[in-house]
Order: structure tokens, then sequence, then C-alpha cells
């Protein structure tokens, strides 16, 4: 008897959560031999693209591979990734930024996965995103004075955790407050095709799909608020492949004929 | 007595003086090149609810923010915090 075949797509909540928060995070993910793996490549200083075997495995795993794909279609296109380590006793944190450069494309986005082969709990400096920021305008650094967001979180977790990071999200490194050294692995991809109808995409219109893309979870963004959601519902349009679903607060898609 | 700066930076909700602080950073002109200034995601609770909170505990505003503009075909898009208010303390300088 052949073996059922596992859908390891994004469910719409799934997607629709990402599209609000611009991140998703599994804690625990990845299974501990892999974390084990690749957790010992990090330590001799091989922990690469180019020289760990162990870290491509963590991105063939088929429930890791079924997120990206979900994210980024067949075949993602790699842009750089990077071995972030921050060494114990370490006081300062990087300051707010937004990698790369301002994006310029509507509403194609890349990918980073940050992944940790070893328990992250709080005082270990797992890295600090603002769920929502990845829909605004900002230039690298240009973020670099603020220091304290509502809202604000770490992507604290066990061995294994993997957050998948729309690249506009605003983050930051955390002081390392324990002496062991804390690694993170960044992958950044591109998407391979069009970012539409990659997931599955049952319910797309649903009323737990209007609440998510109309919510106003994210406290700091005040008056803006109801501005995300607009631009919350045209992202949502765009990976839904479809032009009439309309998600948007009171409806202002259809009725602004946006 | 030689006098320092601090400035402390919150950011509001809306336009509001007493609106709700939605971040906050905290510069200390007073400290030491090696002291450890405030650092990214170190504090969980706003120090002031509010700009009018904290100009009841003596700090001067230097800066109110300019109300955005919406330019045509752009109403919906955002970017940096827009309700910046920047308060000042003269204190003295550290030992």
């Amino acid at each position: 008897m052949s073996e059922p075949v596992i859908d390891h797509r994004l469910t719409a909540v799934q997607m629709a959560e990402f599209v609000r928060d611009g991140y998703l995070m599994l804690d625990g993910f990845v299974p501990a031999e892999l974390n084990a793996a690749v957790h010992a490549d990090q330590q001799a200083d091989i922990g690469y693209w180019d020289k760990s075997s162990a870290i491509h495995a963590v991105f063939d795993y088929p429930p890791v591979k079924g997120i990206l794909n979900s994210l980024l279609g067949a075949s993602p296109v790699y842009d750089h990734s990077a071995l972030h380590v921050v060494g114990g006793g370490k006081r300062e944190a990087q300051v707010w930024h937004a990698d790369s450069i301002i994006d310029a494309r509507p509403f194609a986005f890349d990918v980073q996965s940050m992944y940790f082969s070893h328990d992250v709990p709080k005082e270990t400096g797992p890295t600090l995103i603002l769920p929502g920021s990845h829909l605004r305008r900002v230039s690298n650094v240009s973020i670099g004075r603020y220091k304290n967001i509502v809202g604000q979180k770490q992507l604290s977790g066990r061995a294994g955790a993997i957050a998948f990071l729309h690249h506009g999200l605003w983050h930051c490194a955390q002081p390392n407050q324990i002496e062991a050294t804390r690694y993170m692995f960044k992958l950044r991809l591109r998407p391979g095709e069009p970012q539409r109808g990659l997931f599955n995409t049952a319910g797309i219109d649903s009323p737990e799909i209007h609440s998510i893309i109309n919510s106003f979870t994210h406290k700091w963004m005040g008056d803006e608020a109801r501005a995300e959601t607009v631009q919350r519902a045209k992202l949502w349009r765009y990976v839904c492949g479809d032009d009439n679903v309309d998600a948007s607060f009171e409806g202002v898609l259809t009725r602004m004929g946006l | 007595m030689t006098l320092r700066q601090q400035i402390l930076i919150l950011h509001l909700a809306n336009p509001d003086l007493d609106a709700e602080t939605v971040a906050w950073a905290f510069y200390d002109g007073a400290a030491g090149a090696d002291a450890l200034q405030m650092q990214s995601g170190d504090q969980d609770a706003a120090p002031y609810r509010s700009v009018l909170d904290a100009m009841r505990d003596g700090w001067f505003v230097l800066q109110l923010p300019v109300l955005p503009k919406f330019m045509s075909g752009a109403e919906h898009e955002t970017g940096h915090l827009p309700y910046e208010y920047v308060l000042e303390k003269r204190v003295a300088a550290y030992e």
C-alpha cells in the first residue's frame, strides 16, 4: 500500500497570518538529529551554506520545503546566507533595521529564514522582531534611533525553531547574557515565480481570514492601523492569485475600486 | 555645576499629546562614553503613558511632529513612526 501524500503547503490561515504579521515562527520544528548535526558544524566553524551538508538537509526537510514552496514557488532562487554568531556576554544589541535596500516591488517579496540549531531562551539573545512592520517603507537603518516598541517580540524557542520572515520585517540581534555562543543561520531566498496561489488556497475568503487581515492586533501602529489593513488586503489578493477577493477594512478595495 | 542633556523620544498612537506611548528611546548625555545606553528591546514597558505624562514629570518638549501629508495615490502607504516627540531634561554630569 502506498504512503498517503502529505500536503506540506501552508494553509490559508497560516498564509493570512504571514500577510498580517510578516513572519511565521515554528518552534522546535526541525528534527533533533538535524539540529545536532548543524550545531556541530557551527561549533566547528563550517556551518555555512557552501560548507555544511547538514544545513542543506534542514532546508530539504519536506515540512520546511513545503513552507518555502508556499511562499516562493517550486524553485526559490538563492540570494544570500549568513551564519550570525553572538558570543557569550555580549551586552550591546544591534540597532533596529530592515535588511537590504528599499524594495521597489509592489507585492513580491523575498523570504529570510532564521534557523536556530539549539535552544534559544530569551537570555541567549535570539533575534528581536516587530510583528507587522514588513509593509513599511524604511531604508535599512533609518529606524535605528528607535529602541523599544510596543509588541516587539524575540524569536525565543527550542532547538529546531525556524522563522520565515518577509524581507521588510524590522529586526535586530539581541545581547547574549549567558556564556555559550548563540548561533542563527539566515537564508534569504527570492521567488522563483509569481507568488500567486502557491499555498493551499481553500477558504481564502472565509470570515476567519477576513478577521486576520482586518485585525488591529499591532497596537504600535496607532492611527495608521486602518491604512495597514488596506495594504495587507492588497497583498492578500496578490498571494491568493485572485484579484476579486476583498478582505479589506470596510471593503474599501471594492468600494473605492482599488 | 556642569549640565548635560538627556533626550527622551516618545512615539504616540496619534497626535494628541495625551495619546498612548507606542515606542520610546532614551539617550543620556550625562553618562560616560563607556556607559551602556538604552539598547533595542531592553524594556517591556514605556516610562510614561503619554507625552503629557512625561511633561508632568519635568520633561520639556523640544519637538512636536509635523502632521503627515497624504499624497493622492499613496494614501495607505506607511513608513517611519509618524507621531514622534523629542523631550529634554538638563541634569548634572555624572561623577
